[in-house]
């Protein structure tokens, strides 16, 4: 299109330039350059070399922090690849009333993690709801330890990720099964297809590329907790630390005085060496759907 | 997904029976109530009075006596108000940041032809591939040098223009047909009469959309301001809420009034805005 001044367009875009240079491009450049110095939140920033690096091989906070995100990830994928699709079939058919509903149930996605942890961190609480309901029916004798246990704790946090997911990934399927094709159905339901046929020989296949788009954002969030585990573990990482997420050991190493800003660039290149498989699949993804 | 042509929907297949309506209602109910009852417990806990025995093996789920003493009560222990200013001081910057700076960004790169636009749209591309978290210290230490730690607008400036933002907008300038440009230029308009009289009015979906997300992913971010802010007087609402989390365990009423307070302004906002969210959702700007 024209315009007469050479310079309009990028009087446009320079706002976004300068954010694209500034908190974009300089901090990836300066986070791989600060990955090979013992920078500190005060002072310091002398080349160290691969320090870094080899006291990570060695951290086995990190090694449990890498361990509960493949937990996270492999109980998270099947969950939220398939549940959400099913919620999404639910609240398609345009009932009376079914705006509410997806309202409803997209209401735990505009909450914060911090709101959400925080009221599972009553509900599963010691003297919360579950416990004393589990207690007065006699299923368990002693409450069960939800919050302090470190399997329990991840499990917990797991739970809520789900909790506060579904909704989210169910409008993604939402708009990709209004592009399903209904003849597909009719046709099946025609040949004697019930409802569980048709969900696999039609509905599947024709949001396979969804499930795909799903499952890559599920592993890279997966990857990437942070506030569900720090508020369920009131910033202590669970019992003995070992519910840890790379993110909170970023979070840790970042500030104060135990920090190490050198070290925490060096779990952030960690963080973006498991993340990166996944997003450039996604980024391919994206170009076939545009 | 977008291959799929868009089907004609003959309407004798939409009629169901009574029998699956009555099911669909019942599982809608049910997740409904596995939805919304967390929410209501914190509330309900958030309103009953320090008399009450909120540790009952058989809490009653209404409290016996509604009383508000436990947000006047929080207030007393940390500033949640002015907490709550202070996420709302961050979240203006950052919707109006993006409602302005994504949108003439996003117009140049979808209607103005110019030397390194391609390069630009590339660098905005890439950047989605990275996580915020991967650079979240070298952005604390930006941040710090431009004098900005501790500070709210050290908290908003970063994401003051989120580059997904922008690519989302380009999409939308993008579906305007060329021809209503061509016969605004025809009539000698300037590009910023053409982006405010032809621009604008179309994208007014994905424009709602990216507010939308602006304003909810501000008042919601955590990981972000606890990394910034240092003195509890400059807490954003989520980090004076886990930091009354820390401090004072012992009363879960408290806590439940500190997380009502968080959490109604931004269903307020949702509620209100969700036509708009869900029409935005519809043209396809929700993908990831």
């Amino acid at each position: 299109m024209t315009h007469r001044r050479w310079f309009t367009p990028w009087l446009l875009v320079a706002p976004a330039a300068l954010w694209l240079c500034v908190f974009n491009i300089w901090p990836s450049i300066n986070t791989v350059v600060l990955a090979f110095t013992n920078a500190k939140p005060l002072g310091g920033g002398r080349f160290t070399g691969l320090e870094n690096f080899t006291r990570a091989l060695d951290d086995d906070q990190l090694a449990d922090a890498l361990l509960n995100s493949v937990v996270f990830m492999l109980v998270c994928l099947p969950l939220l690849v398939m549940l959400p699709l099913l919620l999404a079939i639910l609240v398609e058919k345009k009932l009376p009333g079914i705006m509410f509903f997806r309202t409803a149930f997209y209401t735990p996605v505009v909450a914060s993690a911090v709101v959400v942890a925080l009221i599972w961190g009553w509900v599963l609480d010691d003297r919360g709801l579950i416990n004393g309901f589990a207690q007065w029916l006699g299923v368990v004798a002693e409450p069960v330890p939800f919050l302090t246990d470190r399997w329990l704790l991840l499990f917990s946090a797991i739970s809520l990720t789900i909790w506060k997911g579904l909704g989210y990934y169910m409008i993604i399927y939402l708009s990709a099964l209004g592009n399903v094709r209904r003849e597909l159905h009719e046709a099946a339901a025609v040949d004697g297809a019930g409802p569980v046929r048709r969900f696999w020989s039609v509905t599947v296949p024709g949001v396979r590329n969804t499930m795909l788009l799903v499952s890559v954002l599920v592993a890279v969030s997966a990857l990437r907790v942070f506030s569900e585990l720090y508020v369920l573990s009131n910033g202590t990482g669970g019992p003995g630390g070992r519910d840890m997420s790379v993110v909170m050991l970023i979070q840790l190493y970042s500030r104060g005085f135990t920090g190490h800003l050198g070290y925490a660039s060096a779990l952030s290149i960690v963080l973006l060496v498991i993340t990166i498989g996944p997003m450039l699949l996604l980024l391919r993804l994206d170009r076939k759907a545009a | 997904m977008a291959a799929h042509a868009k089907a004609g929907r003959p309407s004798g297949f939409n009629r169901i029976g009574a029998g699956e309506k009555a099911l669909r209602y019942a599982l809608l109910l049910l997740v409904l109530a596995l939805t919304v009852s967390p929410f209501l417990w914190q509330l309900s806990t958030s309103l009953k009075s320090l008399d009450e025995d909120i540790y009952s093996r058989t809490p009653s789920f209404l409290p016996e006596h509604p009383t508000l003493a436990n947000y006047a009560e929080v207030a007393r222990t940390i500033p949640v108000w002015s907490y709550a200013v202070n996420s709302l001081v961050v979240a203006v910057i950052v919707v109006a940041g993006n409602a302005v700076g994504a949108t003439v960004a996003g117009y140049a790169l979808a209607k103005l032809r110019f030397r390194g636009a391609k390069l630009l749209l590339g660098l905005f591309l890439a950047t989605l591939v990275l996580p915020g978290e991967v650079t979240i210290v070298s952005q604390y230490v930006t941040v710090r040098g431009l004098g900005l730690a501790d500070t709210l607008l050290g908290v908003a400036l970063p994401g003051a223009i989120g580059m997904l933002n922008v690519l989302l907008m380009r999409t939308a300038f993008q579906a305007i047909p060329p021809e209503m440009d061509e016969a605004a230029v025809i009539d000698g308009a300037t590009v910023w009469q053409r982006l405010l009289h032809i621009g604008l009015p179309n994208v007014r979906g994905m424009l709602s959309v990216i507010t939308i997300f602006a304003f909810i992913g501000a008042w919601d971010d955590f990981l972000w301001p606890l990394i910034v802010l240092t003195d509890p007087a400059n807490y954003t609402l989520t980090v004076g809420l886990q930091y009354l989390n820390g401090t004072f365990i012992a009363n879960p009423r408290l806590i439940a009034a500190g997380t009502m307070i968080s959490f109604v302004p931004i269903v307020i906002v949702f509620a209100a805005l969700q036509r708009f969210f869900f029409r935005g959702v519809e043209e396809g700007a929700i993908k990831g």
